[in-house]
């Protein structure tokens, strides 16, 4: 039998998988049944429930139990896996939108004139290594509203990767491809629309899928911060709770919802992809 | 004397060379190009080719002098001077007839799509291009063929002048030798001014009414104009039986490879730099062909 070399992979990362978690499941400690402790060791504690790293079949038990009803409320802090982490997601898109509407334009001023670039990159340089959550103490003052500076905070990490993408791409553009624009008199925004957006627009959808990831990244720890929503709460709200199933599977969801946002960029990426 | 329809008159280039000084490329460059007539211009490398072609196109301005065409100056690019680039310049996110239909569209902005689409087919055809291939893009076309669909997009657009530079530079010999042909047959259905560099001697003879001769640079000048003297249509395997053929040949071997040098480095002080005018033929003398030597009264000069 021959397999491709996809099939082939396939097999070993459910090999790995399987694997992986059979040694989990096993390295974890039964608790004792109460009537085989000595005198002593009931009288040390040993006979209350040690909170241990859950196996993984109670992991899977609790994904279950949370995904087969993932949007129910029942108060501030129960609610359903796919609520929170629907506002983690609202708050990703808005502050991202927000930061691509300014990144993007921006960032084609500063590819296309050598002038902008130099009076704007020194502060680009000193703005873009601060850690997002910095900003964090500073916008809930100016603002005063959790909501919008978790959003805030999602805007200031992802303009940074989008700027200099764009403007690194707007301004890699050949010339070739710029002089045929001119020789068939075309207008600068229709240049810009017909000849450089295409020709960088590679370069312009890695840095915004830099982005993405930089964001989903931010917003676990800024919903740690804030509080309220989100999956970052959860996490934080489980872990308050002493919930580790529920932790672990948060973790996993956050792990599966980057994913996601990673591949749609990733298809975006494709889809404006040319070969030389 | 009317002014011809394309006329070039004392350009001059020049560039800081790094040290202070200037680093003149060329000096009063003066000549003219007929409607319809087919130019070559043949030099070495860094004589200045280029800058003048890019200066017909109004993509680089001169230091001084000025370019007319039709009794307007040249500034800045134009749809009137169609331009194919050595390396085909194709955007390579666009298929091939896609790339053709970009022309057409800043051509003609009002025309419908499908009249747009059918007319830069019928160009695509011309150069020998249909069916599948005109919707593949530029990366899974061969050299030859993306030189083909350059070739298209600028004669779709009945440019005034249409400039090529070195479009067959890339190319082996086989592909160059039937695109030569399919711009010979495209020229003749159109009647275009067509300017063109090349380094290739026969290539030029094939396809030029006129050559013009640089020397080598610095201060390098358009030295001669060749008219060849070879009636068509011309192709490529008659051509080197007619009896002017290796005159021509062994003329453009010798400037090339002699005076292209010795006539180089000179300053015009300011005075126009007008080719002279060569005319080669064999004709009356129909002399058997020698042994490639070059003597003088195998051509005579003219102005």
């Amino acid at each position: 039998m021959t397999l491709s070399l996809n099939q082939k992979s396939a097999l070993l990362s459910i090999v790995l998988l399987a694997v992986g978690l059979l040694i989990w499941e096993a390295a974890i400690p039964g608790q004792k049944p109460l009537e085989e402790m000595t005198e002593y060791e009931r009288l040390t504690g040993g006979g209350a429930q040690k909170a241990g790293v859950p196996p993984p079949s109670q992991v899977l038990a609790k994904a279950w139990e949370q995904l087969s009803n993932p949007f129910y409320d029942a108060g501030p802090n129960d609610k359903g896996i796919g609520i929170q982490i629907g506002y983690s997601i609202y708050r990703v898109l808005s502050g991202y939108l927000l930061a691509a509407l300014v990144a993007l334009p921006l960032g084609f001023l500063i590819g296309m004139s050598p002038m902008a670039y130099r009076a704007l990159n020194p502060f680009i340089q000193v703005l873009r290594p601060i850690s997002p959550l910095a900003w964090m103490p500073l916008a809930l003052f100016v603002i005063q509203d959790s909501e919008a500076s978790a959003i805030f905070v999602i805007f200031i990490c992802s303009i940074w990767p989008m700027l200099i993408n764009t403007a690194f791409g707007v301004a890699g553009v050949r010339s070739d491809w710029v002089n045929v624009a001119r020789t068939h008199e075309l207008g600068p925004l229709k240049t810009a629309f017909t000849v450089i957006l295409p020709a960088a627009a590679p370069t312009i959808i890695t840095g915004m899928r830099i982005s993405i990831g930089i964001a989903w990244l931010v917003i676990v720890a800024a919903e740690m911060l804030v509080g309220g929503t989100g999956i970052g709460y959860y996490v934080w709200n489980e872990w308050n709770n002493l919930d580790l199933t529920s932790v672990i599977f948060s973790i996993l969801m956050i792990g599966i919802v980057g994913m996601l946002l990673d591949s749609a960029f990733a298809a975006l990426q494709r889809a404006v992809a040319y070969a030389e | 004397m009317t002014k011809p329809f394309l006329s070039v008159e004392q350009l001059t280039q020049s560039f800081p060379d790094g040290k202070g000084g200037t680093m003149t490329v060329f000096e009063d460059a003066t000549f003219g190009v007929e409607k319809g007539e087919f130019v070559c211009i043949l030099g070495h490398s860094g004589c200045g080719k280029s800058t003048i072609m890019n200066i017909l196109a109004g993509l680089a301005e001169p230091t001084s002098g000025v370019v007319k065409m039709d009794g307007y100056e040249v500034s800045g690019p134009s749809l009137d001077r169609g331009v194919v680039f050595q390396n085909y310049s194709l955007l390579p996110w666009l298929s091939a007839l896609r790339n053709v239909m970009f022309g057409v569209k800043a051509r003609h902005p009002n025309w419908s799509k499908t009249k747009v689409a059918e007319h830069s087919e019928a160009y695509l055809a011309m150069v020998g291009l249909d069916g599948d291939t005109i919707h593949r893009k530029p990366s899974q076309l061969s050299g030859g063929m993306r030189q083909r669909v350059s070739i298209a997009r600028a004669f779709a657009n009945h440019p005034k002048l249409l400039l090529l530079d070195e479009p067959f530079g890339a190319l082996d010999a086989l592909t160059r030798g039937t695109i030569q042909e399919e711009l010979l047959k495209i020229w003749g259905e159109t009647k275009q001014t067509v300017f063109m560099i090349t380094h290739d001697i026969d290539e030029a003879i094939l396809l030029a009414d006129r050559i013009l001769l640089m020397t080598n640079g610095p201060l390098a000048r358009v030295a001669e104009s060749v008219e060849i003297t070879i009636p068509r249509p011309r192709n490529r395997t008659e051509i080197v039986e007619h009896p002017n053929y290796y005159a021509i040949r062994n003329h453009l071997v010798q400037f090339l490879g002699r005076r292209s040098k010795e006539l180089s480095g000179r300053r015009s002080n300011g005075t126009p730099q007008v080719p002279e005018t060569v005319r080669i033929t064999m004709e009356e003398t129909a002399e058997p062909e020698g042994d490639g030597d070059k003597s003088p009264r195998l051509h005579a000069v003219q102005n």
